[in-house]
C-alpha cells in the first residue's frame, strides 16, 4: 500500500470510531438525563399496584415527616404504580424497589423465585403474613339493583351480564375468580378448607365439580375481557356495559364515591375471598442501597394505628381492631374465607387454575367458538 | 485534468466513514441488540417447548386473529388511504391543510388514548355503536373492532407514502395520454396508478406490518375473549404477567419470523412490480 492509500484508510477508521463514539455519547447522554439526580438525603422506592396511588401519597407524606423529625435526615418516598404483576416483572428487571406492596402474594413470591431478590420467609417478617390491611371481593351493580343480584348464584342467572377482568393478566381478577370458586365450596361443604385438607372425599370432588361447572357458567356470561381491573371498572361503569362488576371492596366504594351514589350501588354477597395485599423489603436493594433500616420503618409504619386509620380512610380493611371513626367508612361484616383454607398457598392455587391449560383455559376450551351469551 | 488519486470505492461524497459509524451503532444498538437478545433467549428453549407453546389452538386462533384482522385493515387502508391521499394532492378546498394536518394525528396519539376513544364511540351505548346497534350491527368488542382500530393507527402509513408519489406525477403524461386519445379512465388505470403502485404498496405493507404489533389500542377495543379476539401481542403479555419469559419469547420469536417472512414477500412483489413498471415505460 502506498502512503497515502494507508493516510486515507487511517483517516477512514477515524471518521468511523469517531461516528460510533458520537452515537455511543449521545445515547448514555440520554441514559443520564433519565436517571434521577442525586440529591440530599434518603430516597425509598415504593412499588405498587394501581389502587395504592392516593392512599401511599398520604401515608408517605406522614411518614417521612416523622422520620426526618426523629433522625434529622431527609426522607423522599417515590411511588410507582401499575398492574401488580407487571410492577413485580419490573422489579424482577432491575427496577430498584426497596419496598414492594402488592395485590396478590403471588407476585411477591415471583421476586424470591426469580434473582432471589426477596427473601423466601418475606410473609413471616411483619405482623399479619406481612398484610397491613386487605379487601374483599363484593358486587357493584346499577342504582336500584335491577337485576336483582344479591348473591354469588344471582351471576349465573340468565339474563345477567358480568363484568370482570382477565385472570391470566389481572391480579384482581383472579381474586375475583378465587372468590367465586371459595363461594360454591362453601355453600356445598359448609367450609372450603374441607377442599384442601380432605381433597379425596367424594363430597369434595363433587363440589370441586360444581365450582367448575360454575365458573364456565359465569365466564359465559362475560362479553369482555378486560386486561386489568381499573380496565374492567371502566367498561362497566363508562360504557356501560353489564350488569354486575365484580371488583375489590376499595375500588368499588371509590367508586360510589366518586361518581355519584346515585349511580350505582354495592352488594355484599353472603361471603367473599380475603383479599391480602401483602408487603415485602427487597432485600438485594435495600442491602446495596444501604436503605434496610429506613425500608423495615416505613412498612412498620403501616402497622401504626395513625396509618392504618388511613388504610381505611381509603377504603382499605385495617388489619388492627378498633380502627373507627365518624371519618372513616363503615366496613359490613362478611364472611371471608381465604387463600390458604382455599389452596394452602397462592402456588398451588395459580398452578391448578391460571397456569396454561389449568381451569381458566379450560374453561374457555370447553366454550371455544361459542357465542358469549347476551342477554 | 489530474487523474484520480486512489479509486473511489464508497463514491465521490466525503463523511463516508463518519455517517456509516452512525448508521451501524445506532441500528446495532437500537435494533440489532435487542433482537439478538431475544433469538438468543428463544435458543434456549427446546424445540419440544417451542413446539408445544406454538401449536396451541388458543395460540393458534390469536395468530389468525391477529393476522387476518392487519390484512384486512390493511386492504382498507389500501383503498381509501389512495382515495385520501388523491384528494389531498389532486384538488384544491378550503381546509386543504387542516385536513392534511390531521392524518398525522394517529402516529402522535397514545395508542391506548385511541383505542379507548373508538370504544367510546363504538361501543353499544356509544355514538356509533347505538346507531349500528339496532342495524345488528356490532363493531366494538368483536374481530371487527380489532379492524377498525387498526385502520385508524395504520391509515397516516399510507396516505404518506402516497402522497409525494401522486405529486410528483408530470402532468405531461396524462396530458400525452389524453392526446393519444385516452378516456379518463384508462388514463387512470393505465398511466396514474400503475406510476404510484410501487408507493402504495409501500404504504399497505407499512400499514400491514405496523398492525401486526399494534397492542395499545387494540386490547380496548376488542374485548380480548380467548379463541375470538385475542391478539398475539395480548398472549405475549399475558404470559409475561405470569413470569412465564420463555413462553413469551417463543411467541414473540414466532411473531417476528412470520412477520418477517411477510414483509420480505410484500417486498419482493414490489420490487417485481416496480421493476416491471420501470422496464415498460
Amino acid at each position: 500500500m502506498t502512503r497515502k492509500k494507508v493516510q486515507i484508510h487511517a483517516r477512514r477508521s477515524v471518521h468511523l470510531i469517531m461516528g460510533i463514539t458520537l452515537c455511543v455519547a449521545v445515547v448514555s447522554g440520554l441514559c443520564g438525563c433519565g436517571g434521577s439526580a442525586e440529591n440530599q438525603g434518603i430516597t425509598l422506592l415504593n412499588v405498587s399496584y394501581d389502587p395504592t396511588r392516593e392512599l401511599y401519597r398520604d401515608i408517605n407524606a406522614l411518614f417521612t415527616r416523622q422520620w426526618t423529625e426523629k433522625t434529622g435526615v431527609p426522607l423522599t418516598i417515590n411511588q410507582s404504580h401499575g398492574g401488580s404483576g407487571k410492577q413485580a416483572r419490573a422489579v424482577i428487571e432491575g427496577l430498584p424497589a426497596d419496598v414492594v406492596t402488592l395485590a396478590l402474594a403471588y407476585d411477591i413470591d415471583a421476586l424470591v423465585e426469580h434473582g432471589g431478590l426477596v427473601a423466601s420467609n418475606w410473609a413471616s417478617r411483619f405482623p399479619h403474613d406481612s398484610v397491613p390491611f386487605y379487601s374483599t371481593i363484593v358486587f357493584l351493580v346499577r342504582k336500584g339493583n335491577p337485576k336483582g343480584i344479591h348473591d354469588w348464584n344471582d351471576l349465573v342467572r340468565d339474563e345477567v351480564s358480568v363484568i370482570t377482568p382477565n385472570p391470566k393478566t389481572s391480579g384482581g381478577a383472579r381474586w375475583n375468580y378465587l372468590a367465586a370458586w371459595g363461594h360454591v365450596l362453601t355453600e356445598k361443604l359448609g367450609d372450603p378448607a374441607i377442599a384442601a385438607r380432605e381433597p379425596e372425599r367424594p363430597e369434595v370432588r363433587e363440589a370441586q365439580e360444581a365450582a367448575r361447572q360454575f365458573i364456565t357458567e359465569l365466564f359465559r356470561r362475560v362479553p369482555v375481557l378486560d386486561s386489568g381491573a381499573r380496565a374492567a371498572t371502566t367498561t362497566f361503569v363508562q360504557r356501560q356495559i353489564g350488569d354486575v362488576l365484580l371488583a375489590w371492596e376499595n375500588e368499588a366504594m371509590l367508586a360510589t364515591r366518586e361518581l355519584g351514589p346515585e349511580q350505582f350501588e354495592i352488594v355484599y354477597p353472603s361471603h367473599s375471598i380475603l383479599a391480602e395485599t401483602p408487603v415485602a423489603i427487597v432485600d438485594k436493594v435495600v442491602d446495596t442501597r444501604g436503605t434496610r433500616e429506613v425500608a423495615t420503618a416505613y412498612l412498620e409504619f403501616l402497622y401504626t394505628p395513625e396509618a392504618q386509620r388511613l388504610a381505611a380512610k381509603h377504603y382499605f380493611r385495617p388489619v388492627m381492631p378498633d380502627i373507627t371513626g365518624s371519618d372513616l367508612p363503615a366496613f359490613p361484616q362478611i364472611r371471608l374465607f381465604s387463600i390458604r383454607d382455599l389452596y394452602g398457598d397462592w402456588k398451588t392455587a395459580h398452578a391448578i387454575h391460571f397456569s396454561d391449560g389449568g381451569i381458566f383455559d379450560q374453561v374457555y376450551e370447553a366454550s371455544a367458538g361459542k357465542e358469549v351469551k347476551t342477554p | 485534468m489530474m487523474p484520480l488519486k486512489h479509486p473511489q470505492r464508497f463514491g465521490l461524497l466525503p463523511g463516508f466513514g463518519l455517517t456509516m459509524g452512525i448508521t451501524l451503532s445506532f441500528l446495532g444498538m437500537l435494533v440489532i441488540l435487542p433482537f439478538a437478545a431475544l433469538v438468543l433467549s428463544a435458543s434456549r428453549i427446546s424445540p419440544g417447548t417451542f413446539l408445544d407453546t406454538l401449536v396451541n389452538p388458543r395460540v393458534l386462533a390469536s395468530f389468525r386473529v391477529t393476522f387476518l384482522a392487519a390484512l384486512g385493515a390493511a386492504c382498507v387502508n389500501a383503498v381509501f388511504g389512495f382515495l385520501v391521499a388523491w384528494t389531498l394532492t389532486r384538488y384544491s378546498f378550503p381546509g386543504r391543510r387542516l385536513v392534511d394536518a390531521m392524518i398525522d394525528l394517529p402516529f402522535a396519539l397514545p395508542t391506548a388514548v385511541s383505542g379507548i376513544a373508538l370504544t367510546a364511540l363504538y361501543a353499544p351505548g356509544g355514538w356509533l355503536g347505538s346507531l349500528l346497534e339496532p342495524l345488528g350491527v356490532k363493531i366494538a368488542y368483536t374481530p371487527a373492532g380489532i379492524v377498525v382500530a387498526l385502520i385508524f393507527i395504520g391509515f397516516p402509513f399510507v396516505v404518506r407514502t402516497l402522497q409525494p408519489a401522486l405529486a410528483d406525477l408530470e402532468e405531461e403524461y396524462e396530458e400525452a395520454a389524453a392526446s393519444l386519445g385516452a378516456n379518463r379512465w384508462q388514463t387512470f388505470v393505465k398511466v396514474i396508478f400503475p406510476s404510484v403502485l410501487p408507493a402504495l404498496l409501500t404504504g399497505t405493507t407499512m400499514a400491514f406490518a405496523r398492525a401486526l404489533g399494534e397492542y395499545g389500542s387494540v386490547v380496548f377495543i376488542s374485548g380480548n375473549m380467548p379463541y375470538r379476539t385475542e391478539i398475539v401481542p395480548l398472549l405475549i403479555i399475558t404470559r409475561l404477567e405470569q413470569f412465564d419469559y420463555a413462553g413469551a419469547t417463543v411467541l414473540a420469536v414466532a411473531m417476528l419470523a412470520v412477520s418477517f417472512a411477510l414483509l420480505l414477500l410484500a417486498n419482493l412483489v414490489q420490487w417485481r412490480i416496480t421493476r416491471y413498471t420501470y422496464e415498460r415505460s
